[in-house]
């Protein structure tokens, strides 16, 4: 065949689409694969390092495996493979008694949700015109909702299948916890709604590079590379800022970051809200009965979902891969990259924070979350819901 | 009578646990910019770095055998160690001093003394029983092998292992 009538065939746009979204997929999940590597390692160092220790610093390079002297440390880097080759090469045992079939399934319903989550997530701006999307579609944010919930099916059906008595006390746990966080969660979010009027996540991050920042929200019409050199133009848009309704506007949205992001703590079972996991009480909570890749996909499921549930957050109220200044990719390819990279730098610190978190906070006793949930961040969403809608309908600008 | 301790009355910034949280967070920021330039490290890098120097005089390591001043084995195969031993890891096998040596007065020594080191508890009921204080539990911790034949001390390792003890040695120290 002609190359011509293969780059033809290929820039039809239907094929176009289909071709950049599988490679968009390919690329997006193996990274993220990889960063739960990562993420493993970092909080084994990060806990170390809170605690007074040194954390992993021995795997490194085995020299003295292909005969050298001494083996290279490599700071502990190694630990990245060996953790999941331990896991690979483990037995997989499965308890006598335990309904196979769910045994089985679980672990892949607790795997494949945070994965979905990440196909509406933007990622990027754009590289070669090719947007930096998966899936560009107008429910995103309710799309991450409804499928970022269906993962507590898989912890119980877990606990369940397991025929145990701890696993049976995790899942419990879990559903639980679920409607205790779920609604306050989504009403969290409503604000948003109604300062930007969309649901879409491209869309809200367009609105945010408009006019700043949900979580600070001081600049309107965008800075630009263009705006640095004229320092008038600079002040006029950082005075046009200041107005009354954006101040006003700033706390309700603030208290909607706050609840949003305390219920994905919840949402992916981080401390001090890991009740289904529960180790001091539970021995392993839901996946005590699991050994090998069964239980590595329960972990790699646990951190995807800390990778999503980032994702989420950094697209909703920080600005998703815009940074003040910087042009997207529309200028240039350099940019898209840029982009993509703020998008993970942003990724990565809220990753961070989560680790940080759980190596401070000691774990909500089972009715302190419900409480928290039902009769702390039900009422004051509600109240937020009704704050936003009175300062929307009398501040004007 | 019952105590009542009444719940401690929570001022608002207590009840919606953000103040105490951000403290908690800057408590746990502290400890991680120090390690991060590698101060206040407690953890031991171990086979490079030992606690040894501090081990204790009653710290009971592994069971040895000792030789006194003269180059005479104390142990006269009286074969109590092996009855007391809870978990059996001692055997002796006994033999008659031939008439030509020199110590032919004391008439018994071991031929054999075996100890198994997968079986040893280190409980040093061993060294409390021993009438002739021969058999001592000296600083040996990490005792390793390939396969359990090597985990098996004969008598020149146990030898080796004990070195020489000069005099009476006190042996019903209190903390040991």
């Amino acid at each position: 065949m002609d190359t011509a009538l293969i780059l033809h065939f290929l820039t039809t746009p239907w094929v176009f689409l289909i071709w950049t979204t599988f490679l968009k997929s390919f690329i997006l999940l193996n990274v993220v694969l990889g960063v739960v590597s990562v993420t493993v390692f970092a909080e084994r160092k990060v806990s170390a390092f809170i605690q007074d220790r040194t954390g992993p610093n021995r795997v490194g390079i085995p020299m003295t495996l292909l005969g050298g002297k001494k083996d290279i440390p490599f700071w502990g880097l190694g630990q990245m493979i060996a953790d999941p080759v331990k896991l690979l090469t483990k037995e997989n045992f499965v308890p006598a008694g335990v309904n196979k079939f769910f045994f089985w399934l679980a672990p892949k319903l607790v795997m494949i949700p945070p994965i979905m989550v990440l196909a509406v997530l933007p990622f990027g701006s754009s590289l070669f015109g090719v947007e930096m999307t998966i899936a560009n579609i107008n429910v995103g944010v309710l799309y991450i909702f409804a499928v970022a919930s269906l993962s507590v099916y898989g912890i119980t059906i877990a606990g369940w299948a397991s025929n145990s008595k701890f696993p049976f006390i995790g899942g419990i746990r879990s559903s639980s916890q679920m409607i205790s966080y779920e609604l306050s969660m989504g009403l969290s979010i409503i604000p948003v709604f109604m300062v930007c009027g969309t649901l879409n996540l491209n869309d809200l991050i367009d609105w945010q590079i408009k006019n700043g920042w949900l979580v600070v929200p001081y600049w309107p019409h965008g800075f630009s590379l263009g705006q640095l050199l004229h320092p008038a133009q600079l002040g006029q848009s950082l005075i046009a800022g200041l107005s009354l309704q954006r101040f006003l506007l700033w706390i309700p949205l603030m208290i909607s970051f706050v609840i949003f992001f305390v219920s994905i703590f919840a949402e992916t079972n981080r401390l001090p809200f890991d009740l289904p996991e529960a180790e001091q009480e539970l021995v392993g909570g839901y996946h005590t009965e699991y050994a090998s890749m069964n239980f590595a996909l329960f972990f790699l499921g646990e951190y995807a979902a800390m990778f999503a549930g980032s994702g989420a957050v950094v697209s909703i109220f920080l600005g998703g891969w815009s940074l003040p200044i910087i042009p997207d990719g529309s200028q240039g390819w350099l940019w898209g990259l840029v982009n993509i990279g703020v998008w993970f730098v942003k990724v990565s610190v809220l990753i961070l924070f989560m680790i940080w978190v759980r190596w401070t906070l000691p774990r909500f006793r089972y009715d302190q979350l419900m409480k928290l949930g039902w009769l702390g961040f039900f009422p004051i969403a509600l109240f937020n819901i009704f704050l936003t809608a009175v300062i929307i309908a009398f501040v004007h600008h | 009578m019952a105590i009542v301790v009444n719940r401690p009355k929570l001022t608002l910034a207590e009840k919606c646990y953000l103040p105490s949280i951000v403290a908690g967070l800057a408590i746990t920021w502290k400890h991680l910019k120090r390690a991060l330039f590698n101060k206040g490290i407690v953890t031991m890098q171990y086979p490079e770095e030992k606690w040894d120097a501090n081990m204790p005089d009653w710290y009971r390591g592994a069971p040895t055998l000792v030789t006194d001043e003269h180059g005479k084995d104390r142990c006269v195969a009286c074969q109590l160690c092996e009855f007391i031993c809870p978990p059996r890891a001692i055997t002796i096998k006994p033999m008659e001093i031939p008439d030509n040596d020199k110590w032919r007065k004391v008439e018994k020594r071991p031929e054999e003394f075996d100890i198994d080191m997968t079986r040893c508890i280190y409980c040093g009921l061993c060294e409390e029983v021993c009438p002739e204080q021969a058999i001592y539990l000296r600083k040996d911790y990490s005792i390793t092998g390939l396969n359990r034949s090597e985990m098996v001390h004969n008598k020149e390792t146990l030898y080796k292992l004990g070195g020489v003890m000069n005099g009476l040695v006190f042996k019903w120290n209190e903390l040991k």
